[in-house]
């Protein structure tokens, strides 16, 4: 694909076959392309020099001028600003602040910043660390992000109100598929029948999130009420491992590097990873308010471009050590690269002293299927988080942007499904999208 | 050498004793046990050294000094928005914290004065007081980015709230507590409302007001680190809360005795100021 290989981007440095100098430069407005310039040397230097202090120190005695030709003799600079000028034109919003989890559900959502995702599509963006759901939504409310990293039953709660000061909120691209598991502490190796459970407390991230929808279908389908048998706890992602090895839980459904984390650390156990309950199931999302969409049009499909790239160079299975290895600094996920590098590469110890090769643990596929979010209000309905009669087709549509993603993943050169809809298997149960009432009066266990 | 002298000398020297004490048991408790055996070496190599070698959990002393010396010596560095130097952090929360306590001191201090002044308006406030006084600070935080929408004024909304208390508290005791005979000759000199305040009341009160700005001080520090660890972003609590997610009980600890270290400075800094205004009689 030409549009990744700037000789500059540290990705496709050293990827074969690389087609650079052949992306065609169009003409815009002078001014639009000095900007363009601007923002592309000003990511280049910062690439160059991650460090502020001296990255200041070098523009002071240099000069700025001095500066971007010392480095447009290492970086082809023209190169990448003719490739970024190649990105949509008058970006209203170049400087943006993307909110993000440290978990690797959000991996294309970081490593898009270390690995220059967001300077190829002429953007100029911040990835900022947070510490749970709750501030994520706050602050995305609020509008201190201009984007950000949720799970993919946010937007629709937000969207429909639930929790949360009712906004239009949109899914551009998911995030990821798979990639979640469900985590016991090694004291209870032995009692791996779910049918045994009662009793036993459990972390979740969030109410409105899969990994409480995935473990409540979980519990149930052994004949475990989620409501009555066991406790369900939201704990942010990061705080789960300390829980469990205070004995606050029993286990969780959580996140990759937590799950692995807890094995690393000699903490817990994999007891089922969350693709053998639904293989291809969203977790996380990349979502954006509608209200930025309509108020800066072009900024808001260079960031889509940028986050589907990054999503589909994420799902290559190649690319996963790199893309471990950038995400796992201080800044970013903060935790030991062969953790973050077994979570996504299916390669992992499972804790009881076998070594598991499923390289389908983790996906990152960018298409925002709608009957994913017919299957998520199935199971805000099924537990009690909604009530009453629920335009599913709707909601689904006008959150999950499935006709634009499609149309950007195909500029990309990715295979986007020509459909926006699908039936899919969840622990063996077919699951028809234009039959959601249907498919949530056949669960024995339900509150509605 | 009198008793006095003595004793000057002593605490000091039994302090540090006291340290090594527990510095040589923290050491001892947390040594490195045996190595499991037998684990297939391929396997080793994808867990961490807790899980392979059964290493406490918990550092040692010269692990937190090392942790400690790297800190020390580059303060301030900056790796991106995230991942930045434990000097940067702490000057961040001083920041959110002198501003929080700076508003509340604006507050608190003439609002005490009414309060003390006015035994009326004392017994009006008193209920609202003690009802506000025993909330957390965490039971704020959540109405606050809800009102305020914003995480960076919310903390300092936080602090405000935290440290206004026994400020408010303070003055009004100190200001309610001046010698009845100090303001009868003020009233018989015939001094006007403004000059009593200023010229016999302030002065008389100012050691418990001080008071009430140490206890303030202490409370804002204290409350800085929580709202952190809940917003995130910046700030010492934030570092803290970052090595947590990263179960680094090292950076942890040097964490903490860095929050120390602060908080005992700025409580040193308004005794300090404090001692300036006690009067003997």
């Amino acid at each position: 694909m030409t549009l990744r290989c700037s000789p500059f981007d540290p990705i496709a440095s050293h990827a074969a076959g690389c087609t650079c100098g052949t992306q065609g430069v169009s003409a815009s407005t002078a001014t639009g392309e000095q900007r363009m310039g601007e923002i592309v040397r000003t990511a280049v230097l910062r690439a160059a020099f991650p460090q502020a202090r001296s990255r200041r120190a070098l523009l002071k005695t240099l000069g700025a001028a001095t500066t971007a030709a010392a480095l447009a003799d290492v970086f082809p600079l023209g190169m990448a600003e003719a490739l970024a000028q190649d990105a949509p034109k008058g970006i209203e919003h170049p400087n943006l602040k993307i909110g993000f989890i440290p978990i690797t559900c959000a991996a294309p959502i970081i490593m898009a910043q270390p690995m220059g995702f967001y300077a190829k599509y002429g953007l100029n963006a911040e990835v900022i660390k947070t510490a749970g759901w709750a501030i994520i939504r706050d602050k995305s409310l609020n509008k201190e992000y201009d984007a950000s990293h949720m799970l993919s039953p946010m937007p629709i709660a937000i969207s429909m109100g639930l929790g949360a000061v009712r906004q239009d909120w949109q899914i551009p691209a998911i995030e990821n598929i798979n990639g979640q598991a469900i985590v016991l502490a090694l004291k209870h190796k032995d009692r791996r029948d779910p049918k045994t459970w009662k009793g036993l407390r459990f972390g979740i991230p969030f109410d409105f999130s899969m990994h409480n929808y995935l473990l409540r279908y979980y519990l149930a389908e052994a004949g475990i009420d989620p409501d009555t048998d066991v406790q369900l706890r939201v704990i942010p992602p990061p705080e789960m491992v300390a829980n469990l090895r205070a004995d606050n839980i029993d286990g969780f459904l959580g996140p990759d590097p937590v799950n692995q984390r807890a094995v690393f650390d000699g903490i817990g156990f994999i007891h089922i990873l969350s693709r053998d309950l639904w293989d291809g199931h969203p977790c996380c999302s990349f979502s954006i308010s509608k209200e930025f969409v309509t108020a800066n049009p072009n900024t808001f499909l260079a960031l889509s471009r940028a986050i589907i790239d990054a999503t589909g160079f994420a799902n290559k299975t190649e690319n996963r050590k790199e893309i471990a290895n950038a995400i796992a600094p201080a800044n970013y996920l903060n935790q030991p690269p062969v953790v973050v590098e077994q979570a996504m590469t299916g390669i992992f110890a499972d804790g009881l002293g076998n070594i598991v090769r499923q390289p389908l643990r983790a996906g990152y596929d960018p298409f925002p299927w709608e009957s994913f979010g017919v299957w998520i209000m199935t199971q805000m309905k099924r537990w009690g988080q909604v009530k009453g009669d629920l335009d599913y087709a709707g909601v689904a549509s006008s959150v999950l942007r499935a006709t634009d993603a499609r149309k950007e993943m195909t500029a990309l050169g990715l295979t986007a499904p020509a459909t926006n809809t699908k039936t899919f298997v969840v622990m063996g149960k077919t699951f028809d999208p234009s039959k959601p009432e249907e498919y949530l009066a056949s669960f024995p266990i339900k509150r509605s | 050498m009198s008793s006095f002298s003595r004793s000057r000398m002593a605490a000091p020297f039994l302090s540090v004793v006291l340290l090594t004490l527990l510095l040589i048991a923290w050491q001892l408790a947390v040594r490195d046990s045996a190595p499991t055996a037998g684990l297939d070496p391929e396997y080793a190599k994808l867990m961490g050294v807790a899980a392979t070698t059964g290493k406490s959990a918990i550092p040692t002393p010269i692990d937190v000094g090392r942790k400690l010396m790297a800190a020390v010596a580059d303060p301030f560095y900056d790796k991106g928005p995230n991942d930045k130097g434990v000097g940067t952090q702490l000057a961040f929360s001083l920041a959110r914290v002198l501003l929080g306590f700076g508003l509340a001191a604006i507050v608190a201090i003439p609002m005490g004065f009414l309060i003390g002044m006015s035994p009326l308006a004392g017994a009006t406030l008193n209920p609202f007081i003690q009802v506000l006084k025993p909330v957390s600070p965490l039971a704020w935080m959540p109405l606050a980015l809800y009102t305020i929408k914003d995480s960076a004024q919310s903390a300092i909304f936080v602090i405000f709230i935290c440290s206004v208390w026994p400020m408010l508290v303070n003055t009004a005791f100190g200001v309610a507590g001046v010698r009845r005979e100090w303001l009868n000759v003020a009233r018989t000199l015939e001094v006007g409302a403004w000059r009593r305040a200023v010229h016999v009341i302030l002065p008389a009160a100012a050691p418990t007001i001080f008071t009430g700005m140490r206890i303030s001080i202490g409370i804002a520090w204290l409350v800085i680190v929580a709202a952190e660890m809940l917003v995130g972003g910046t700030g010492i609590g934030y570092f803290v809360w970052n090595q947590w997610n990263n179960l680094s009980l090292a950076d942890i600890l040097m964490g903490i005795l860095l929050i120390g270290l602060v908080g005992m400075a700025l409580d040193r800094l308004l005794a300090l100021a404090a001692s300036g205004v006690t009067w003997r009689e």
